[in-house]
């Protein structure tokens, strides 16, 4: 771990508290949580509604708890918000006019609620990065679009750079088919592999949750494996959010599984039970493939 | 397969035919509107080269205008053309390009640039002698640039503008959204990702719109009337390059000058036939310096089409 690069993702000084206890205490959330006692807590949605330019509601008191180093899967029927939900973690829907979020989603240890008013996008982004559904890799060389993110941070020398790229490649299980073309145009990967270098992109700069939109959704089978693998092996060093269609994918990478429909969080908990004994009857119906 | 025809199938047969028949016609009505457009291009052009041929000589390069048509020259006019457009270039294109990302990645959408974006548009077919107008009012009287290449080459600036920006707006716009969230996602603030991304991959969308431009104003002759370009000039301005500390020299800017087009209107309107074949040959250099123009723009989107697929 190079320390530039740890100061710049993590604010050494502590921001101020945005937390609210009366609120918190207010937002209780009444659907089934995980046992909050058995895992580290990394981040908390809270009461969490969301308005595409500002009117049309997309998300409706969500309350969700990540759990760290764990991988919490967001399933349902298109158009049910997990996207929104996800892209919410990162403040992507900041680049688009007139969205408003209302509630909160806490960043632990420290306790930020990364929509505050006073927390800048950009840091969330600093924090939390994104891979997303389709392979978008820039159309600059391989090495280039795994450094970017450190020079957006300005790092500059050239030796921790290269480190940092060679490690971020080999979290993306793709340094050995792309050591010796490092230089070469990353359009001229594969799809897979170019949602690969994606992910090495979004590890260089050692984020503390990494979202996935998709990821596979554009991809053939076997890239999807290399891909569900990569997720349970990156799942060790940060906590992973990942919105999927494929019910078989969710159940095989996530350690937790929340149900939404309708841009509400119907059921959260154990990957296990939400996949053989769901309590809610709408969760039941899509997952047995009623519905979706 | 069966020998016996369906009734049904004649029917169908014969109605594709008659559908037919207006295939043949619409390609018979296109082909000669395109004709007439391409077919009177070529000949002008054909005609301006013959008329032109016998002038287009080593001397009439590097000859000032004279009383003589067989002695008259360009020299004054095509290097009057080149500083006119360098400060067109310099003006116009850094100014439209700032607008163009302005108005595409930071103004906030509302009533006041919606309008903006309208009158944007329409300034690009505004008649290019009213900025010869504004100029005259603004450059030459409010200014006291006078009747000089600066003037000239500010004013034509102006004109190029609406065309760079619109040009700019447009390369910005193809970048998908995807590229853009893709930056944002590691951190950027927007100016890293217009200056690391936004612009590098339109550049050549951008380079199109400012030749484009550029290409407009080589041409353009009212407004450097308007001001009142000289149409005799029997020397260069001086050099931007000088002997003596700081070796550079900007004095050239208030020189007066004429450019290609100027000249060429004014041997049109001499009395002498000899004079015209000069004008034919300055509209050949002009046109060839378009046609070179439109030609590196071509070029240019190919080469950088090439290296970027979405």
């Amino acid at each position: 771990m190079t320390t530039d690069v740890q100061s710049a993702v993590k604010p050494a000084v502590p921001r101020p508290n945005t937390y609210k206890k009366s609120r918190a205490i207010a937002a209780e959330p009444e659907i089934p949580n995980m046992e909050k006692t058995q895992h580290a807590l990394k981040a908390q949605a809270k009461n969490l509604n969301f308005y595409y330019g500002g009117t049309v509601q997309a998300l409706k008191s969500i309350n969700l708890d990540l759990a760290e180093k764990h991988v919490t899967a967001l399933i349902g029927p298109s158009g049910c918000g997990k996207s929104t939900f996800l892209r919410c973690f990162n403040r992507m829907h900041d680049l688009y006019p007139n969205n408003r979020y209302d509630g909160e989603i806490l960043i632990h240890p420290d306790n930020i609620n990364i929509l505050g008013a006073k927390v800048d996008p950009i840091e969330v982004r600093m924090r939390i990065s994104m891979v997303f559904q389709k392979p978008n890799p820039f159309p600059k060389s391989i090495y280039e679009n795994v450094a970017y993110g450190l020079r957006v941070r300005g790092v500059k020398r050239r030796s921790m750079v290269d480190d940092k790229v060679e490690e971020a490649l080999r979290g993306a299980a793709l340094w050995d088919e792309a050591k010796d073309r490092l230089q070469d145009l990353a359009f001229n990967l594969s799809g897979g592999q170019q949602q690969r270098l994606c992910i090495a992109r979004a590890l260089a700069t050692d984020p503390e949750i990494l979202l996935f939109d998709e990821p596979t959704s554009a991809l053939d089978p076997i890239a999807t494996a290399s891909i569900e693998e990569l997720i349970a092996e990156l799942k060790e060093k940060l906590t992973i959010l990942i919105v999927t269609h494929n019910m078989q994918q969710a159940a095989r990478v996530s350690d937790f599984t929340a149900f939404m429909h309708l841009g509400e969080l119907v059921e959260f908990g154990d990957t296990n039970t939400i996949f053989t004994n769901p309590t809610n009857k709408r969760t039941e119906d899509y997952i047995t493939g009623r519905y979706g | 397969m069966s020998n016996i025809t369906d009734p049904k199938i004649t029917a169908i047969r014969a109605l594709i035919v008659k559908h037919k028949r207006w295939d043949q016609v619409f390609a018979i009505i296109g082909l000669l509107s395109m004709m007439v457009g391409v077919v009177t291009l070529i000949a002008l052009f054909i005609d301006l080269l013959i008329d032109g041929s016998g002038r287009l000589t080593w001397q009439f390069f590097t000859s000032f205008p004279s009383r003589h048509a067989d002695q008259a020259g360009i020299l004054s006019s095509w290097v009057g053309t080149i500083l006119v457009m360098l400060v067109t270039a310099l003006s116009g294109v850094p100014l439209g390009i700032a607008a163009g990302i302005y108005l595409e990645e930071y103004a906030s959408r509302n009533w006041i640039t919606d309008l903006i974006e309208i009158n944007v548009t329409n300034l690009a077919g505004v008649p290019s002698i009213i900025y010869g107008l504004l100029a005259l009012g603004l450059f030459v009287y409010q200014f006291d640039f006078g009747e000089s290449v600066l003037t000239a080459g500010l004013t034509l600036g102006l004109l190029i503008l609406p065309v760079v920006i619109v040009g700019t707006r447009e390369a910005i716009r193809s970048i998908p959204s995807s590229i853009r969230e893709g930056a944002y996602a590691v951190g950027a603030t927007k100016w890293q990702t217009i200056r690391d991304h936004v612009l590098p991959y339109s550049t050549a969308g951008i380079m199109t719109g400012v030749i484009i431009g550029m290409a407009r104003a080589i041409g353009e002759t009212a407004p450097i009337i308007t001001i009142g370009a000289l149409t005799f000039i029997a020397f260069l301005p001086p050099s931007p390059v000088t002997s003596q500390f700081p070796f550079l020299s900007f004095d050239w800017l208030m020189a007066p000058f004429t450019v290609l087009p100027i000249q060429m209107f004014s041997w049109v309107s001499r009395p002498q036939v000899a004079f015209l074949d000069n004008a034919a040959a300055a509209g050949v250099v002009i046109i060839v310096m378009t046609l070179a123009m439109n030609a590196l723009a071509i070029v240019i989107r190919y080469r950088f089409r090439k290296r970027i697929k979405w």
